[in-house]
């Protein structure tokens, strides 16, 4: 069974669901406007204000007379005047219609050969090792390839959507500077209401703005490149905000896959998320530890896309395995204007004065315990490791409904940061460990 | 009011129907406050030529009444200014020309009025409320003025579609201003009152044009009302420590 793709481009169905994995594992089923519920006191939240641009320009490459279709797919830096050049996917002759793996390849592309949209032409200046990936170089002001991005763009997308797309559709509700490939579509989970109602629920809103990019190609040895290399950039504020839940042991919840990727990327000197520009390299799966995010909420993502092995980051293999299957027993809609996921980060375990944990779920979540760390954290050993409500079992657990014991009845102390190995390592993360004895509310 | 020289220094402005009137007029004081500018009208030619003999400003074609318009409308003016502080509604349509009873008034000029003086304005606005919040979050605050008329509040004979349009458009303000107050975005709604500008020339055009107020001078007033707005909230963030 594959997962059903969500074919209409409405970004908040009234019907929207939120496949939550606590950080034990759990998983429940929400309505998706529900994911205000599961913030608590002192989290913050953090989205990504980019605009979607239209991609996708059709031309004509003059040495062969071909029609083709240009996606826009990287460029430098977010500096509005900095959009001469960008790094580029070609394809021959079609559309959207068409799926991307069953598109006709260009013509043979070389460097210096031109490519006229309308008025405006541009020139291939390189190839970047492939023969449908090349930086183009347009001819024009600024102003100029602004103004031909808006007449003859269309937003980038996928055969699974049959109507055309509009920037409309893909703008979320909180899109400003126009710097993605493709929506950053997470975030079409918020609107003004979900905004006003973290904020009457004094649960701080923040944003940074990373250029998302494209995120199939339709060729396997592209697609194996992606995400490219996308510029980001981090508000004083946002990165103030993040600090300060730090201290205050909240949790910092990441709307999409590109906030993971610019915050850990901001994070990656010392731990501690710096404002400014930046260009996120990295690439985030099983290995990753996570410095910066601890919950991610995201689209629903199948298992071969460079989005789905993020979420390795978050939580283990098999429970990501129990997440796909349970998105597809329950008829989970996939693809930008889908369902959605929230996934918190997973608790690392580790049990008793074990040097290596025992479920091996555990063990891919803490690939580097040395006997050092060991050490540090044998003081703990008698803490319960694990709450009673988890059972020791290979898959993931299911349960719908919070029943209230699991509600009230405090799993403390909470297992994660006290015995375990926090891949975090910046000291504002336990100024004070027996502060964060707080019960392990599960799932919320 | 006295002002130093460069008061909006680096604000980014767009504005809607910048090549005449008060628009212009605007434009020219926001400029020699320190701001940067996009506008954008439907005229190519005159856009050309206003921003060709301004060098801080950014010309942009498209009409605020067509919907297809308004998010390319809205990527040009974010993508090239790189963000939005102030949004200004200035681009107006009377409906029928010369002025109509109601009772003669074709539906089409009708909604010609709506579609430039109430639905353009909340689309755009709408369209640019990322930008403009982004701007709040950032900075402390952010501003939208919709260009309002003494036709919005009195029921002037002749001028329905105009006065029923601008009428909307101020209701609109004030309800927007209060929901968007908890983004840190102003919205406000000013009167220019009787200029000698194109517009007014085709309203009423036996009128003296000596009587009627210089577009200069309500463009001051307008200017002042926009900075008056921003350091407001800005003001207030910086001493809450918003911008941390």
């Amino acid at each position: 069974m594959t997962m059903r793709a969500a074919t209409l481009p409405v970004q908040r169905p009234h019907d929207a669901r939120l496949l939550v994995v606590d950080r034990h594992g759990h998983i429940e089923h929400r309505p998706r406007h529900a994911f205000v519920e599961l913030l608590r006191p002192g989290d913050c939240v953090i989205a990504n204000d980019a605009a979607t641009l239209p991609a996708s320009l059709h031309g004509i490459h003059r040495r062969s007379d071909a029609v083709i279709e240009i996606r826009l797919a990287g460029r430098q830096s977010l500096d509005p005047q900095d959009v001469k050049r960008f790094k580029a996917v070609v394809f021959g002759a079609g559309d959207f219609h068409t799926p991307t793996e069953a598109r006709a390849a260009p013509p043979r592309l070389a460097p210096g050969d031109r490519v006229s949209f309308g008025k405006l032409e541009a020139t291939i200046v390189r190839m970047l090792d492939h023969p449908r990936f090349v930086e183009l170089q347009f001819h024009a002001d600024a102003a100029r390839i602004w103004e031909m991005l808006a007449q003859q763009g269309k937003p980038v997308q996928y055969a699974h959507l049959h109507e055309a797309l509009a920037l409309w559709d893909v703008w979320t509700p909180i899109a400003a500077q126009p710097v993605a490939f493709e929506p950053p579509s997470a975030g079409f989970v918020l609107d003004w209401r979900s905004i006003d109602a973290l904020q009457a629920r004094s649960i701080p809103f923040a944003t940074l703005t990373h250029a998302a990019g494209l995120s199939s190609t339709g060729d396997a040895v592209l697609d194996q490149r992606l995400p490219l290399d996308e510029p980001y950039r981090i508000p004083a504020a946002t990165a103030a905000l993040i600090a300060a839940t730090r201290a205050r042991q909240g949790r910092v919840v990441a709307i999409g896959t590109t906030v993971v990727r610019a915050l850990e990327h901001a994070a990656s000197g010392n731990g501690v998320v710096h404002a400014g520009d930046g260009v996120a390299t990295q690439r985030i799966g099983p290995q990753t530890q996570l410095r910066a995010v601890d919950v991610i909420v995201s689209g629903t993502h199948e298992p071969d896309t460079s989005h789905y092995a993020l979420l390795r980051a978050f939580t283990d293999t098999l429970t990501l395995q129990g997440v796909t299957d349970e998105l597809e027993a329950h008829r989970y809609r996939t693809h930008e204007f889908g369902d959605s996921v929230w996934i918190e980060r997973r608790a690392c375990v580790v049990q008793g004065a074990r040097t290596s944990p025992l479920d091996p779920r555990e063990r891919e979540r803490c690939p580097t315990l040395g006997i050092g760390l060991a050490d540090s954290h044998r003081k703990d050993s008698a803490m319960p490791a694990v709450p009673s409500s988890r059972p020791h079992r290979a898959g993931p657990t299911l349960r719908k409904v919070p029943t209230v014991s699991d509600e009230l009845t405090p799993v403390a102390p909470s297992p994660d940061k006290e015995t375990s190995h926090d891949t975090r390592n910046h000291p504002a993360d336990h100024p004070d460990p027996a502060a964060d004895r707080r019960p392990a509310k599960l799932a919320v | 009011m006295i002002h130093t020289p460069h008061n909006l220094q680096g604000i980014r402005v767009a504005l809607t129907g910048g090549t005449s009137g008060l628009g212009l007029a605007l434009m020219d004081e926001l400029v020699t406050r320190g701001a940067r500018v996009a506008f954008v009208a439907r005229d190519q030619r005159r856009v050309a030529a206003v921003a060709a003999a301004r060098p801080k400003v950014a010309g942009i074609v498209g009409d605020v009444s067509n919907k297809d318009d308004i998010y390319p409308l809205a990527m040009q003016i974010s993508g090239l200014l790189g963000g939005v502080d102030v949004l200004v509604n200035n681009a107006s349509a009377l409906g029928p020309v010369p002025l109509a009873l109601l009772a003669d008034t074709e539906c089409e000029d009708f909604e010609t009025a709506l579609a430039t003086n109430l639905l353009g304005p909340f689309r755009l606005t709408r369209a640019l409320l990322g930008s403009l919040s982004a701007a709040a979050r950032e900075r402390g605050g952010a501003v939208v003025l919709n260009v309002s008329s003494d036709a919005a509040i009195e029921p002037y004979p002749g001028w329905g579609a105009y006065g029923a349009s601008k009428s909307g458009l101020r209701h609109l303000s004030r309800i927007w201003d209060k929901e968007l107050a908890s983004q840190r975005v102003r919205v406000l709604s000013l009167d220019p009152g009787d200029m000698d500008t194109p517009l007014h020339a085709l309203a009423a055009s036996g009128d003296d044009p000596t009587t009627l107020k210089r577009p200069a001078d309500a463009a001051r007033e307008f200017a002042d009302a926009i900075e008056a707005a921003l350091h407001a909230l800005r003001d207030q963030a910086h001493l809450e420590g918003v911008r941390a």
